[in-house]
């Protein structure tokens, strides 16, 4: 079969009402067009239920809200809705239900937020009961057509089968009395060990379209009338929109508005997004910079590192007495360690810049949009649009990359929608630049980090305290998420016991507490979120204690793991993987990690040479615990390319402030890893059941401190702020 | 006006001379396989073929374009994805996110033309393009498939 014949397989829910269906680049639009196809009297297939809807064909259709960028949920989600169902995989294809549509139907999807490595843990359980469900009702409507016991029926690979009589029916045949059989009160899943279908290394669903330029992104959208939209907000943090001489530009080829989005922002509304961006870059703009407007690095870094010597701060994990053991230690003469890490801010820079199009007018507003959370694109729309929310949709589309940029921060949105308000009944598309998306980040939060551990004669660690100075994403984002003034993200990888991630050490006496300190840059969920220094912190901050004791690095932490022995075998899958009890090739040098976080254990072992000041890294083998796995295929791309996103930070990654503003404004000055520097990663699965943990972000965590680990076995130095572009490596 | 030979067809373009060819593509004649990513060439993400050779079109101006030349993006690659660099990727399931993956599969097709069987220096030296989800190994392996598939 040819690649574009395949194409038709796929739907994707884009267009809208009357004036858009059907226009959209082909797009699949099954609610509202539906519903003005039922109008007219066409036989379109109906629902079995809410996540399933088949054909007569037999196509499947599974409807799935969380949002596809890159992860490979679509697929993942997908193989454990038609495990349930018993369906015919390669009958199988997806569409996004719209947000409104959820809220209309009592949120029968449950939460559309893709973030925090949750799209197939959270919903697991209920996507898989609505395919067992929706196969109930398909035996159910089949037995009532035979007139015999359900019981004597049942369901393999899209057929029915009466066994008794041998009879059988195509799920096709029976959809449409199964959408009126009444739901079961109560199904039984499958126990994983019988799994036919999740849990197979199957191809992803959404392949072809990225290969032949078919796939539209939100960037690619085009509406009948659409105008296009550029932007400039305010590149000082804190600073606002004076004034701006539409005159100046108006005569400019395609210009059709100059328009004041917000408090901080000018847009050039025009018919190509070219000329938009043209106009826009000779639109004379006065800002008020406002007080931020002398900030800088050195200011950020200096309020940081007051944090860490202060004596109010949040604690997060607390055994014994740190504090005491430390002063005592130190007093006897004792061998006390101290270090300080630094961990820089962060853009996400996905490789398709953000963007919305939206259509107003004075009754209803539509937003087509690249999301990670739908409701949170629907309840941003309906708040810029001053309309109520039953009278706004949200039409998702692919994402090119989100990383935790277009979850909860709906910029992009709001500023469609006032642009598109300016417009009444003209869709318009609002498409950032590549600048415009540097300097207006949600950025990885930076902190600093002070540890001081004290040994015993014996090289035991008896006392370990962790400051982390720094911002709190949740202060400025979800508020509501705090606790008593506490921001309990920060601890990421770090608390006692809790099963989204606790500490693989037992140290009899332990203090991790929290210095907030949150400067005016605008923080966010960046994939691995605090995860990724916390674990830089940690894992290399042991590794120093390992060397002060005279241990090597591994039988050090295996010492302290006893208490934590699903760590412990993802470390030791790493280590046995690379090789750990065999030397090296000569002027090799091998590095370990390891953390839990977002549900999951994972580890990483890192082979590296430095020559001519220059760091190869040679390979990397990872291991990851995440309880079920239901895509061994996507859990290794996920795996591979958390090294790339871990590894581009720790080598590159840093946004530096001047003048109260972003100094990178591009990838010229922001690098990251290319195909050169990328590393051979070979993964490891351990599944040990039981939990389900994330894939997406956990493992980005670790590549940066087994590599550092690697750095310093084969430079003898500690290279303790990131990013490494910045350090001679010798 | 100028005109424009994309993928076999000519095109009558009424667009400023410093347009750079990727705007053109993507909103004067409506090929949006062909991505923006940065502005200024250093992504890739705009890839496509100038007379074969892999080009960034984000900054090569109209003006710098003959008539004569031929333009080949990602929808003229191959009539139906079979393009052996397009089944390669395929066959490895490359793409995460895909949004970078157009640009990148120009790139590779142009480099295979010029040297068919690329060993990890060449593709090291001459795929730079910038890939966020982290597909590099498997675009590796699948240039080395699509490479022995050429040679058999």
């Amino acid at each position: 079969m040819s690649l574009v014949q395949s194409v038709s397989r796929r739907n994707f829910i884009v267009g809208s009402g009357a004036t858009v269906a059907g226009l959209s680049l082909g797009f699949h639009v099954p609610f509202l067009a539906s519903a003005s196809a039922q109008e007219a009297g066409a036989n379109l297939p109906p629902e079995i239920n809410a996540w399933v809807v088949v054909k007569p064909d037999g196509t499947i259709v599974v409807r799935i809200a969380r949002s596809e960028m890159g992860q490979g949920t679509l697929t993942g989600l997908a193989q454990l809705v038609v495990e349930e169902l018993e369906g015919d995989w390669s009958k199988v294809t997806t569409e996004y239900p719209p947000p409104g549509e959820n809220l209309k139907r009592d949120r029968v999807w449950g939460s559309y937020s893709t973030g925090g490595s949750r799209g197939i843990r959270d919903s697991h359980d209920y996507v898989r009961k609505g395919g067992a469900a929706a196969r109930h009702m398909l035996v159910a409507a089949a037995a009532e057509q035979w007139g015999v016991p359900a019981g004597d029926c049942a369901a393999a690979n899209s057929v029915i089968t009466h066994g008794p009589s041998g009879r059988t029916l195509r799920f096709g045949e029976v959809a449409e009395a199964a959408g009126r059989q009444t739901p079961p009160a109560e199904v039984t899943l499958k126990d994983p060990k019988d799994w036919k279908i999740a849990g197979k290394p199957l191809p992803r669903l959404d392949t072809v379209e990225k290969l032949t330029g078919k796939q539209v992104y939100g960037a690619d959208l085009k509406l009948p009338g659409m105008l296009n939209a550029a932007i400039k907000a305010c590149p000082v943090f804190g600073g606002t929109l004076v004034s701006f001489d539409a005159a100046a530009i108006e005569k400019m080829p395609g210009v059709k508005k100059v328009v004041k989005v917000d408090e901080r922002s000018v847009a050039v509304v025009a018919d190509t997004w070219w000329r938009a961006k043209a106009a826009l870059d000779a639109l004379p703009i006065a800002w008020d910079e406002g007080p931020n407007k002398n900030l800088s690095s050195a200011d950020i870094s200096a309020m940081l590192a007051e944090g860490l010597e202060a004596q109010e701060a949040f604690i997060g994990n607390s055994q014994g007495d740190a504090k005491a053991e430390l002063a005592r230690v130190q007093a006897a003469g004792g061998k006390v360690i101290t270090a300080t890490y630094a961990f820089p801010y962060q853009n996400h820079a996905t490789m398709e810049p953000m963007n919305a199009t939206a259509r107003w007018t004075e009754d209803r507003c539509e937003v087509w949009v690249p999301t990670q959370n739908g409701e949170a694109s629907l309840a941003a729309a309906a708040e810029a649009a001053g309309l109520p929310v039953g009278q706004c949709e949200v039409y998702k589309i692919h994402l090119g990359g989100g990383f935790g940029r277009r979850g909860n921060f709906q910029d992009y949105v709001r500023q469609s929608v006032s642009i598109a308000k300016q417009m009444p009944g003209i869709p318009v598309k609002l498409l950032w630049t590549r600048e415009e998306d540097m300097l207006h980040g949600a950025y990885h939060p930076t902190t600093q980090a002070k540890l001081t551990g004290a040994l015993d004669a014996d090289g035991n660690l008896t006392a370990l305290h962790l400051r982390i100075s720094g911002q709190s994403i949740l202060a400025a984002v979800r508020p509501q998420g705090m606790q008593g003034g506490m921001d309990p993200v920060v601890f990421q990888g770090l608390t006692a016991s809790l099963p989204e991630g606790h500490l693989a050490y037992t140290v009899p006496n332990l203090l991790i507490d929290h210095a907030m300190r949150n400067p005016p840059v605008p923080p966010g969920f960046w994939r691995g979120v605090n995860l990724n220094q916390n674990a830089i912190y940690v894992e290399c901050f042991i590794d120093e204690l390992a060397h002060a004791a005279g241990t090597e690095p591994l039988a050090f932490r295996r010492k302290l793991m006893a208490n934590h022995p699903k760590h412990l075998a993802v470390l030791e899958a790493a280590a046995n993987g690379i090789g750990w009890d065999t030397p090296p090739a000569p002027g090799r040098h091998r590095g370990l990690g390891q953390i839990m976080g977002f549900g999951s254990y994972v580890a990483a072992a890192a082979e590296v040479s430095v020559e001519k000041g220059a760091l190869k890294i040679h390979r990397i083998v990872a291991a990851t615990d995440p309880g079920h796995v239901v895509n061994p295929a996507q859990v290794e791309r996920q795996v591979e390319g958390s090294f790339v996103y871990g590894l581009s930070a720790c080598l590159y990654g840093e946004c530096t402030l001047a003048g109260g503003r972003m100094e990178q404004e591009n990838f010229d000055t922001y690098e990251v890893l290319r195909m050169a520097e990328m590393p051979d990663v070979e993964t490891i699965m351990l599944p040990s059941g039981g939990f389900w943990g994330g894939v997406g972000e956990p493992t980005i965590a670790v590549a940066a401190p087994a590599v550092l680990n690697a750095l310093f076995a084969a430079t003898g130095k500690r290279y303790r702020t990131m990013p490494l572009k910045n350090h001679e490596l010798a | 006006m100028v005109q424009l030979t994309v993928n076999g067809q000519t095109h009558d373009i009424e667009a400023e001379p410093d347009m750079p060819l990727l705007w053109v593509l993507r909103e004067q004649i409506g090929l949006t396989g062909t991505k923006f990513g940065c502005g200024i060439a250093l992504c890739g993400a705009c890839t496509v073929h100038i007379d074969g050779v892999a080009t960034r079109s984000c900054v090569m101006p109209l003006s710098a374009i003959g008539a004569e030349q031929k333009i080949v993006t990602i929808e003229g690659l191959s009539p139906d994805g079979s393009h052996p660099v397009q089944k390669a990727w395929l066959a490895l399931d490359v793409p995460q996110c895909g949004y970078c993956q157009t640009g990148m599969i120009m790139a590779v097709a142009s480099l295979l033309e010029t040297n068919p069987t690329p060993s990890d220096d060449d593709i090291d030296a001459e795929i730079t393009n910038i890939c966020r989800c982290g597909t590099y190994n498997r675009v590796r392996a699948a240039i080395h498939m699509a490479a022995d598939g050429k040679a058999g």
